[in-house]
């Protein structure tokens, strides 16, 4: 070794002293690193078992951060739940009653979930639009007026003349800006329905926020017997129906990034709307709530109610369910159905509803029922 | 060709503006112009009321227990606000800086996302900016990023000396086997050094431009993958002409030859540590035996290719040590660097500057390639494209190739 460590110093090596150097150094090397090794993994060893003793098995909330500012919107999702118009009613000659509604398109930049901002196209600047509701036999007149930037018209599910049936080509036809035109028609038949634009590109039109739910209720007077005491529950003129708690939820979603896919999805435009703002209902309170599904891209949306069941009317034109005893109930584009049920006997506290399509769920379609003594 | 006569002294041109005058007032009127401009905003008409085209980037992710955070920077032109983050397409809460949740211009941001990742398993994030547009990033594959702790230090160190100071100095040892060649046999390793290094170039430069493609677009990381080796190669050319090793055929010379080539080898292996480094912290790689032995074997060349110059001289043992360690040791830092806390953009300014040196010593070894001709004789092209060099280059490019193949 002090041979090599001269030859070191001198600074000139020969080539089979280089290769011993190497194999020594080599050696060296290994027997270190090995050492080391074990060491670091040993240190590791106990690294892991520190942090085991402080693992929080849950971490992290689902949902959105911040809150909507709901005034500036114009409309809230809790007053959209229960927001019905019946329009301005009066007589015609024939003794037939005339409801008379007015509703304008316009551009509209809304918040469909804190700090996201959608520029939608809206009915009477709300998203979903009115809820237009009236009786079965009712005259039906809508004024519209399109102060909007595109050419839009209402489409109104329902019986009525091809020429009132809002589509391209037909009748007034797509609607300019700054014109505006005249649907009229007979409502019929009772039950939960929609209306929404139906220009081209209809995929655009729709999921920029044109859509809205259009009930009929049924006519007690035509119906006898069993049918009339539920055609009477239904109906929004009698005491029977005033004591159910009435609901309507669009489902609906938004397209931020306009890929033909949903960021938002929701009842009633809001993510999470009804989960940080729980919707309040009583115990011993029938409830009926009308859904509508106007979800675009997807081809169904679904609604399910956590702890409980319900009986379904699909499409509401029906005095008996078609669906009984279901917690699961689903749409495709543009179906509708009225859900009744009610919480008598439950355990008082939060009971969840929501997309049973989890993404959808939660993408921002999920709330609460907060299910409270009939004194609260 | 003679000059009739030397010139007379130029005089000053006429006027009597003083230089920085000069100097100033095309910029006092560019910013008239740029405030005239700014003020009629002529391209805003022309746009309309378009919403701003934002860009975002996410620079660096890390996975601690329960929590994924996310460092941003803004490369558009406009602010982004930032309002919703999803995690695998659910909305999520998560707590960011700045906390106005905006950033401007190439303002950095910090995204705090707790969330019970799974291990080894894909996550998408997805950040919803107020204008509603999507970004999306996603985690290829989850692991915990590596914590600054001794444990990881000491792994990463051993792994960048595995990769770079232990092949680099095997690779030397062959140096006694250099010195015994022929002619034309140390001709044919030098042949082989260009080829490797040839390699290395491509592979230098193709590391960087894969690499910049992650930078956001703000920075030019592509175009500055080309400028930053093209200075990095005028810089060593510069250094490389000063006197005392300026002259190639004296042993200083040729030491200089092999440092730059060490230089360029360092920087190299540098930048490859620190894609080693980033890789195994975003969980791209598997860190294996395996690879790391690849890694070794496939820089074992780079040995070879710094003792080729000095195949004539007898440098000393401290020098070797000190070339292998210039060569090697940069991996280290390379691997820590990249393992703790990754930059897409310093990797992609220090390959760059790898590539400019290879480059440069491509030229300086090339140019041993060519047999000395004798005073007044003119060089010959067969004199410099014989079997000799071509087949070295060649062997060169082929054996980088085949190891590199260990490690892909």
């Amino acid at each position: 070794m002090k041979n090599l460590v001269d030859e070191f110093r001198s600074g000139r090596i020969s080539r089979r002293s280089w290769l011993r150097a190497g194999a020594a150094l080599g050696l060296i090397g290994a027997t270190g690193s090995t050492a080391l090794i074990k060491e670091a993994a040993d240190s590791r060893q106990f690294n892991s078992s520190a942090s085991d003793s402080g693992r929080h098995l849950h971490r992290g909330t689902m949902g959105t951060v911040g809150s909507v500012d709901h005034a500036a919107n114009g409309f809230h999702p809790h007053d959209v739940l229960t927001d019905f118009d019946y329009g301005s009613v009066s007589r015609l000659p024939s003794g037939q009653r005339l409801r008379e509604y007015s509703i304008v398109a316009e551009d509209k930049e809304i918040e469909v979930a804190p700090g996201v901002y959608f520029p939608a196209w809206t009915y009477s600047g709300r998203v979903p639009g009115p809820t237009i509701r009236c009786v079965e036999g009712d005259r039906i007149r809508i004024t519209f007026v399109n102060a909007g930037s595109h050419p839009h018209t209402i489409h109104f599910h329902g019986i009525h003349s091809t020429s009132m049936d809002g589509v391209p080509g037909v009748g007034a036809g797509e609607i300019e800006p700054g014109a505006s035109t005249v649907y009229e028609f007979n409502a019929a038949p009772f039950g939960c329905h929609l209306y929404h634009c139906h220009s081209m590109p209809l995929k655009r039109h729709v999921h920029k926020g044109l859509y809205g739910a259009f009930i009929i209720d049924p006519d007690p007077e035509k119906y006898s017997g069993d049918e009339q005491a539920l055609a009477r529950a239904r109906n929004h003129e009698y005491p029977e129906c005033q004591e159910i708690n009435e609901m309507i939820m669009v489902m609906n979603a938004f397209d931020t990034n306009i890929d033909g896919e949903n960021e938002i999805y929701a009842a009633n435009t809001v993510a999470f709307g009804y989960m940080k703002d729980m919707i309040r209902i009583r115990e011993s309170q029938r409830q009926r709530l009308y859904l509508v599904n106007i979800t675009e891209f997807d081809d169904l949306n679904s609604f399910h109610l956590h702890a409980n069941f319900f009986d379904y009317y699909d499409h509401g034109t029906t005095l008996t369910p078609t669906l009984k005893t279901i917690d699961t109930v689903m749409q495709c584009q543009g179906q509708r159905g009225i859900l009744e049920f009610d919480f008598e006997g439950f355990e008082h506290g939060p009971y969840m509803f929501h997309a049973h399509q989890s993404e959808f769920a939660e993408l921002g379609w999920m709330g609460f029922f907060d299910v409270t003594g009939d004194l609260a | 060709m003679t000059f009739e006569s030397a010139k007379p002294p130029v005089n000053p041109p006429p006027g009597r503006l003083p230089v920085w005058l000069l100097a100033v007032v095309p910029l006092v009127l560019f910013a008239a112009a740029s405030a005239i401009f700014i003020s009629l905003a002529p391209l805003e008409r022309l746009a309309g009321d378009l919403p701003p085209i934002e860009d975002l980037t996410v620079t660096r992710t890390e996975l601690r227990e329960g929590t994924i955070i996310l460092h941003l920077v803004n490369g558009g032109q406009d602010p982004v606000t930032i309002a919703q983050v999803l995690v695998d397409d659910a909305y999520w809460e998560f707590t960011m800086q700045p906390e106005s949740h905006t950033m401007s211009r190439l303002q950095r941001g910090t995204i705090m996302i707790p969330y019970n990742w799974v291990d080894g398993e894909a996550h998408e994030i997805m950040f919803l900016s107020s204008t509603g547009v999507t970004f999306e990033h996603r985690i290829e594959l989850a692991v915990a990023t590596p914590e600054a702790d001794g444990f990881h230090w000491i792994v990463f160190a051993l792994v960048g000396l595995f990769v770079g100071v232990v092949p680099v100095g095997l690779g030397l040892m062959w140096f006694p086997l250099l010195r015994r060649l022929s002619a034309d046999g140390l001709r044919f390793v030098l042949a082989l050094t260009v080829g490797l290094l040839f390699f290395l170039l491509v592979d230098t430069v193709h590391e960087g431009l894969e690499i910049a493609e992650v930078v956001s677009e703000a920075f030019h990381a592509v175009p500055l993958v080309f400028l930053v080796t093209l200075l990095s190669l005028a810089a060593l050319m510069v250094i490389g002409n000063r006197p005392g090793v300026r002259d190639k055929s004296t042993s200083e010379g040729r030491f200089w030859i092999a440092t730059a080539i060490a230089i360029g080898i360092g920087f190299h292996n540098f930048g490859e540590g620190m894609a080693i480094g980033a890789a195994t912290a975003l969980g791209e790689v598997a860190l294996g035996t395996f690879l790391v032995m690849g890694f070794a074997l496939h820089n074992i060349t780079e040995g070879i290719g710094i003792g080729a110059p000095m195949a004539r001289d007898s440098p000393s043992v401290k020098r070797l040590v000190w070339l292998a360690l210039l060569a090697g040791a940069p991996a280290i830092p390379g691997i820590w660097i990249g393992g703790f806390s990754f930059s897409p953009l310093l990797a992609v300014i220090f390959l760059s500057i790898g590539a400019g040196a290879i480059l440069q010593v491509i030229f300086e070894v090339g140019r041993m390639l060519v047999p000395q001709p004798a005073a007044g004789t003119p060089l010959t092209r067969s004199g410099v494209l014989d079997w000799v060099n071509i087949g070295g280059v060649s062997a060169g490019v082929a054996i980088m190739y085949v190891t590199a193949l260990l490690v892909a």
